[in-house]
């Protein structure tokens, strides 16, 4: 070996000394910032996959056909308006999202729709194909609660965080409830506390009451906390008539009400089955004999039913779009609906909007997408401004506490446009509606 | 036991029954002749209402509303014969099902296109609106109208049927249509009008129950379900079968629902089951189809 050479090996032993020893620190600081990182938010569900790029996708699953397409459909514009809205950084999603700027942590949000049929099984079938094959950082959407409560659990199985859409059974945030779930809109319970009052205050103390009510979640727990409350009243339950979900005619239950001697019909349907049912009640002479209340209340039901079939009807709700008056955000909110959709939105719409303003709200709090993060933030307790004022999250069974709209309809040759179906007859406040957070049974969960 | 009460759901089951058995019997002559079960059934019911519908906001007239859905959906039926439905008779049965099934999809979406989810609603015409005292209890006029209406619809189905030359080879097709091909009718005709009848009693249905149960695209599918348990319980391709099958299903539906209403359907089913294992081809049935 000569001098020049041996120097050259000397210098390459060097420099490969230096670049290992250089590796070797860089390796070493490496497995140290993955180690917080795998301390801190190591991977879970679509974490971090599904944020890593510019964009983030939401899973949607409403039913757009069968008996809650209307009201699915209606969801899915409450999503779209707000998904539109987050991009863009819209004036009324940084009134809700303090924090936000444009999109949600910066990154664009993108989203799926599937049809859900309004079944559970179809629901979890498409929402498991947004977790896998569109690494979904949100998934959402549903006007039944059998779907809520599956989707529910699909949610905390795949660590991926699910904003339920319309659900009104008390299991959503009950017995069924989850860490990775959480629900925006009135319920069962809160319903029932709601529009009891005025229903007792209407018709008096011990009244014979019927009940229409579908055979699922939402309507035995809805039929069941109205029950439990008019009990208080003396009132008595003179028949339950359960139905099938979309049941092509209502004749036989009917003729059961008919004959029941109630006083009160009360019609826990929903979608077109609430729309059918109470144009047959009237057909069948019903409400010749005893009065109508809806507790809990559908989308569109006053424009689909026609007539003044709902004239002097006390309904329950989540929003009904002459909140406008009494909110600021609701103004805006029905004014951007109406311009982009040609309609005053229903409170399907609005409770889709709600859920992705809230969801953005709590990831920008969070600074990260990473879930438990995430649902800290849900759970903290923060006062946020909505389209029906202030309102915040339970921390012990992800229920917002939100008020209940009580309506009542109006008559054709009152209404001052051909949209102007309800007055707004009382805005109770959400807090004192709730039930003790564990008297349904809630337990949440682990977060990861 | 209130006794006023099984009295009316009993006639109630009746009136159920009877428009069943009309849907039912357009499904039947179909299976019966053609060999083909229509999987498009809901649909054609389904149209018939919107056609009405289309008609009734037109003109304002009722009578005119249910023979423009009737004969759209006549014409429909002929036209889905003619150019679909004639390439799969050879083919087997699950071609003909798979392609019924999607035309079904296709038109309930295409409704659904022009007229959106929102649901539409016929009112039934003026002198017969309200409801009628019975004595027994009060009951929807239009409801007995319809009775009425459907008894002298399937008296002329009964009379096309067995009463006429097109509906003596018409049976005579359903015991051995090769036989009947091979005395030089053109049994292609035939089933071209058998599809059109068929069909056009879906869409008569369907208007006439407009004013009972307001449309929406789906309406078709639920009837569907319940018509297929009519024609089984009946005997499929049995025309008698329909209307015994219809009124059975409909007194199961009503006398049911006083026990229990949640499991007034699941009671329907049970029956069908209870009927395939005493009577695998249904109540009136024939061997032909086998």
């Amino acid at each position: 070996m000569t001098a020049r050479t041996k120097g050259t090996a000397l210098k390459s032993r060097r420099n490969f000394l230096r670049q290992a020893a250089i590796a070797g620190i860089g390796l070493t600081a490496g497995s140290r910032v993955s180690s917080v990182w795998a301390k801190d938010e190591p991977p879970i569900g679509t974490w971090p996959a599904g944020s890593q790029g510019n964009s983030v996708f939401i899973g949607i699953t409403v039913p757009r056909t069968g008996t809650y397409a209307v009201q699915g459909e209606d969801e899915l514009k409450g999503y779209q308006l707000a998904v539109e809205h987050i991009n863009a950084g819209h004036p009324l999603i940084k009134a809700i999202s303090t924090k936000t700027t444009k999109g949600v942590l910066g990154k664009e949000v993108k989203f799926g729709v599937a049809d859900s049929e309004a079944k559970p099984n179809v629901a979890v079938q498409a929402q498991s194909r947004f977790i896998t094959e569109n690494k979904a950082v949100l998934i959402t959407g549903s006007t039944s609660s059998a779907v809520a409560v599956a989707l529910n659990k699909l949610a905390q199985r795949e660590h991926v965080l699910y904003a339920a859409g319309i659900s009104g059974s008390n299991d959503t945030t009950g017995k069924d409830c989850v860490r990775y779930g959480v629900r925006q809109c009135f319920y069962g319970q809160t319903a029932a506390a709601a529009i009891g009052p005025i229903t007792v205050k209407t018709f008096g103390q011990n009244k014979k009451a019927a009940y229409l009510t579908p055979d699922y979640t939402y309507g035995h727990t809805v039929t069941k906390s109205m029950q439990d409350y008019l009990k208080t009243a003396g009132w008595t339950t003179a028949t339950n008539q359960v139905a099938p979900l979309g049941a092509p005619d209502y004749s036989s239950f009917l003729l059961n009400i008919a004959n029941s001697g109630a006083d009160v019909l009360l019609n826990v349907n929903w979608g077109h089955d609430a729309v059918l049912s109470t144009q047959q009640a009237k057909q069948f002479g019903i409400f010749d004999k005893m009065k109508l209340v809806v507790p809990y209340q559908t989308p569109f039901l006053a424009r689909e039913v026609g007539g003044d079939l709902m004239a002097g009807v006390y309904a329950a709700t989540d929003f009904w779009w002459t909140l406008q008056d009494k909110y600021p955000l609701a103004k805006m909110f029905v004014e951007e609906f109406e311009k982009k959709y040609g309609y005053k939105p229903e409170w399907g719409a609005n409770n889709g909007y709600m859920e992705f303003a809230l969801w953005a709200d709590a990831v920008e709090r969070a600074g990260t997408f990473y879930p438990p993060s995430v649902i800290k933030v849900y759970e903290d307790g923060h006062k946020i401004q909505s389209t029906v004022g202030e309102v915040y999250f339970r921390k012990e069974d992800h229920q917002l506490v939100r008020p209940v709209i009580i309506v009542r309809g109006k008559k054709a040759a009152d209404m001052k446009n051909k949209e102007d179906f309800y007055d707004v007859v009382e805005v109770v406040p959400g807090e004192p509606l709730m039930q003790k957070p564990d008297a349904f049974g809630c337990k949440l969960g682990d977060y990861t | 036991m209130n006794w006023s009460n099984l009295v009316a759901q009993m006639f109630n089951g009746l009136v159920l029954g009877a428009l069943l058995a009309l849907i039912s019997s357009g499904l039947t002559i179909i299976y019966g002749t053609l060999g083909v079960l229509n999987l498009a059934h809901g649909a054609m019911f389904m149209i018939g209402g919107y056609a009405g519908y289309l008609a009734f906001e037109a003109t304002g007239s009722y009578p005119i509303a249910v023979v423009a859905g009737a004969a759209l959906v006549m014409v429909l039926g002929i036209l889905i014969e003619r150019v679909i439905v004639r390439h799969f008779y050879g083919r087997p049965a699950e071609d003909q099902i798979l392609v019924t099934f999607g035309l079904g999809i296709v038109f309930v979406e295409l409704v659904r296109l022009g007229f959106g989810s929102l649901s539409r609603s016929v009112p039934p015409p003026s002198w017969a609106q309200g409801v009628t005292s019975l004595g027994f209890t009060v009951y929807p006029t239009y409801r007995l109208v319809v009775v009425g209406i459907v008894a002298v619809a399937l008296l002329i189905l009964y009379l096309v049927l067995y009463r006429t030359r097109l509906g003596m080879i018409v049976r005579a097709g359903i015991e051995d249509s090769v036989m009947v091909d091979s005395l030089g009718i053109n049994v292609y005709r035939v089933f071209m009008v058998v599809f059109g009848i068929g069909a056009m009693a879906a869409g008569f249905a369907g208007i006439v129950n407009a004013p009972v149960a307001s449309l929406t695209p789906d309406v078709g599918e639920s009837i569907m379900i319940e018509t297929f348990v009519v024609v089984v319980i009946g005997g499929v391709g049995s025309f008698p079968g329909a209307i015994l099958g219809g009124l059975i299903a409909g007194q199961i539906l009503s006398l049911t629902s006083i026990v229990d209403p949640g499991y007034s359907y699941v009671m329907l089913f049970a029956a069908m089951t209870i009927v395939l294992l005493v009577r695998p081809r249904g109540l009136l049935g024939s061997r032909s189809r086998d």
